[in-house]
């Protein structure tokens, strides 16, 4: 900061992260995000909300530095989080006893596994819904999958016990709600018993072999595969195990809720209609090429993505170059483990010069696939998994 | 930039643009003592890293007079378009800068749309949920110019891709045949 300004601000340090002057927002050094891609796409800088342009997601497991940013409050200072004091607390009205763990004893007291675990905003593709819902407007790029390691939630949560009228399992995290006010949870959300206990669902500290970025959770997290990732919370310290449905910040309410029962656009729908999202729909991304490509005639367009489907597995991808009047079968790989996507391929060949639009669209194992419009618009906005579309050029 | 609890509106503006003169006053003595110190060399990529603080998409217009180059630029008006924050100038812009962008960032407001019943129960959940003050008789103007400047886009079921926004590109492939 000191850099960009020419000169040093005072009580530098007492400026909460993620937190830009005024007089510095628009400054090249503040496009980029600790730790983060330069050409992720900044939607919010307070709190920071950043998507990653679905060309940059064509690794296989997506890197660090291009896994988007949905913070809903202010991450902690890393030079104030200590890894050998750092612990996570565990009570509840349905724990046969509260227990706290350092970072140090989760890791050499449980088994350490390593997923590749898809998350996605569950507001991802907000952007597009007509009437539009508040929010932050996110386009395409808040998916990734991760390479997490940590030991399994359920594996610590036997060690303590549950009651058998357990029903949810909540998280609390270090960050600090907007208005600084340490009494109030930016967010606490959660997952059900049933969700806690796979074999997948992890307490995470590292992300593809390193640190997580501390945006994205660092020291140590919740990873929930296939859930709304606001499911999976970040700068973990206490988990409660409940006797109901979690009641934490973002649990009522609207949000990360849908209506129970669908409705025609723009309805006013009643809190006590909107029902908890869960498993996250089917759904595919186009990562190559970037769209805009233009090629020659006697080209041969080369086409690869991912394809993920919640608590499912993808059971087909499809592409069209004729806005949906015939559809072709791609190439499909396994997923790496459950809860990972899929990657799909395929070759096009174009029948002649003009204008085309590839789209894409993937079958869950349950036969549901993507719609080509927005799926049941909702008050919130969540669940577009209308299918992706790039502009291509034939010459 | 946070402002102290238990001032008034009046307060809180003055102290922000205190606040503001401050880190140009700032600037613009670091500025003057590295252009001594260091002289041309190293003063000249300073210089740029500086501009770019307020540049933006189009050049900077180049005066002698250097505070007042920062004052229009706090102030710059390009197409309708207040640079710095984005929001578009017009009745209320004032209220909107002074109410909407203490807590979160003016592009919060620019990417969202809805009619003034939507932009209300905005401005109420925020005063439910998140700490915001009352707006007395600011809250009508506000109202107003949001539900102008940023009402909802007709659409239909889905947008055509966006042509105008694809940056075209020759894709260079190998396997021509």
């Amino acid at each position: 900061m000191s850099l960009a300004l020419g000169t040093s601000i005072v009580f530098a340090n007492n400026l909460p992260a993620g937190l830009v002057p005024v007089a510095l927002e628009d400054h090249p050094a503040f496009q980029n995000l600790p730790g983060k891609h330069s050409e992720m796409i900044i939607l919010n800088d307070r709190p920071i909300n950043a998507e990653t342009p679905p060309h940059l997601l064509d690794d296989d497991v997506t890197p660090g530095d291009l896994f988007f940013v949905r913070n809903n409050g202010l991450p902690p200072n890393r030079k104030e989080i200590n890894l050998k004091t750092w612990s996570i607390s565990f009570d509840g009205e349905s724990a046969k006893q509260k227990k706290t763990y350092t970072l140090d004893e989760l890791k050499s007291k449980f088994k350490t596994y390593t997923y590749q675990l898809t998350l996605e905003c569950g507001g991802n593709g907000r952007k597009e819904f007509n009437p539009p819902a508040k929010g932050n407007q996110w386009g395409l790029g808040a998916v990734a999958c991760a390479e997490w390691t940590g030991v399994r939630l359920k594996d610590v949560l036997q060690d303590i016990g549950l009651k058998s009228d357990a029903v949810y399992i909540a998280y609390y995290g270090k960050d600090m709600h907007l208005s600084g006010d340490p009494k109030k949870d930016p967010i606490s959300r959660g997952v059900p018993i049933p969700k806690a206990m796979e074999d997948e669902s992890l307490i995470a500290w590292s992300m593809n072999g390193q640190d997580i970025p501390l945006l994205n959770g660092y020291p140590v997290r919740l990873v929930f595969g296939g859930w709304p990732a606001s499911c999976s919370g970040k700068w973990l310290e206490r988990i409660s195990i409940r006797n109901k449905v979690h009641d934490g910040t973002k649990m009522t309410g609207q949000a990360y809720r849908v209506p129970c029962n669908p409705v025609a656009p723009g309805s006013k729908v009643e809190n006590e209609d909107m029902c908890i999202i869960e498993s996250m729909p089917v759904k595919s991304l186009i990562t190559f090429p970037k769209t805009g490509a233009q090629i020659k005639l006697n080209q041969t367009l080369p086409i690869r993505g991912h394809a993920w489907a919640g608590d499912l597995e993808v059971q087909s991808v499809e592409y069209s170059i004729d806005f949906g009047s015939t559809w072709k079968t791609c190439e499909l790989n396994k997923p790496a483990n459950r809860l990972a996507w899929q990657r799909f391929s395929t070759k096009i060949k174009f029948p002649k010069v003009g204008y085309y639009e590839v789209w894409a669209r993937a079958k869950d194992s349950n036969g549901k696939t993507q719609p080509m419009l927005l799926p049941g618009w909702n008050p919130k906005g969540y669940l577009n998994n209308a299918c992706h579309r790039v502009a291509i050029k034939v010459t | 930039m946070k402002t102290p609890e238990g001032l008034n509106d009046k307060q809180k503006d003055q102290y922000q643009e205190a606040w503001l003169d401050t880190l140009r006053t700032f600037i613009f003595g670091a500025k003057t003592i590295l252009f001594f110190v260091f002289a041309a060399l190293l003063y000249i990529p300073l210089e740029d890293d500086i501009k770019n603080l307020f540049k933006e998409k189009q050049e900077v217009k180049v005066t002698t007079n250097r505070s007042t180059e920062k004052d229009e630029d706090y102030d710059r008006v390009e197409n309708g378009i207040h640079v710095q924050t984005g929001f578009v100038v017009a009745p209320g812009f004032d209220e909107v800068r002074a109410n909407c962008t203490v807590c979160h960032s003016s592009k919060l407001v620019t990417q969202n749309r809805a009619t003034r019943e939507g932009w209300e129960q905005m401005i109420i959940w925020m005063q439910e949920k998140q700490g915001l003050w009352d707006l007395g008789d600011r809250k009508p103007i506000i109202l107003d110019y949001l539900s102008t400047h940023y009402a909802p886009i007709k659409k239909g079921r889905r947008d055509n891709i966006d042509i105008a926004e694809v940056e075209w590109y020759i894709l260079d492939l190998e396997n021509t045949d």
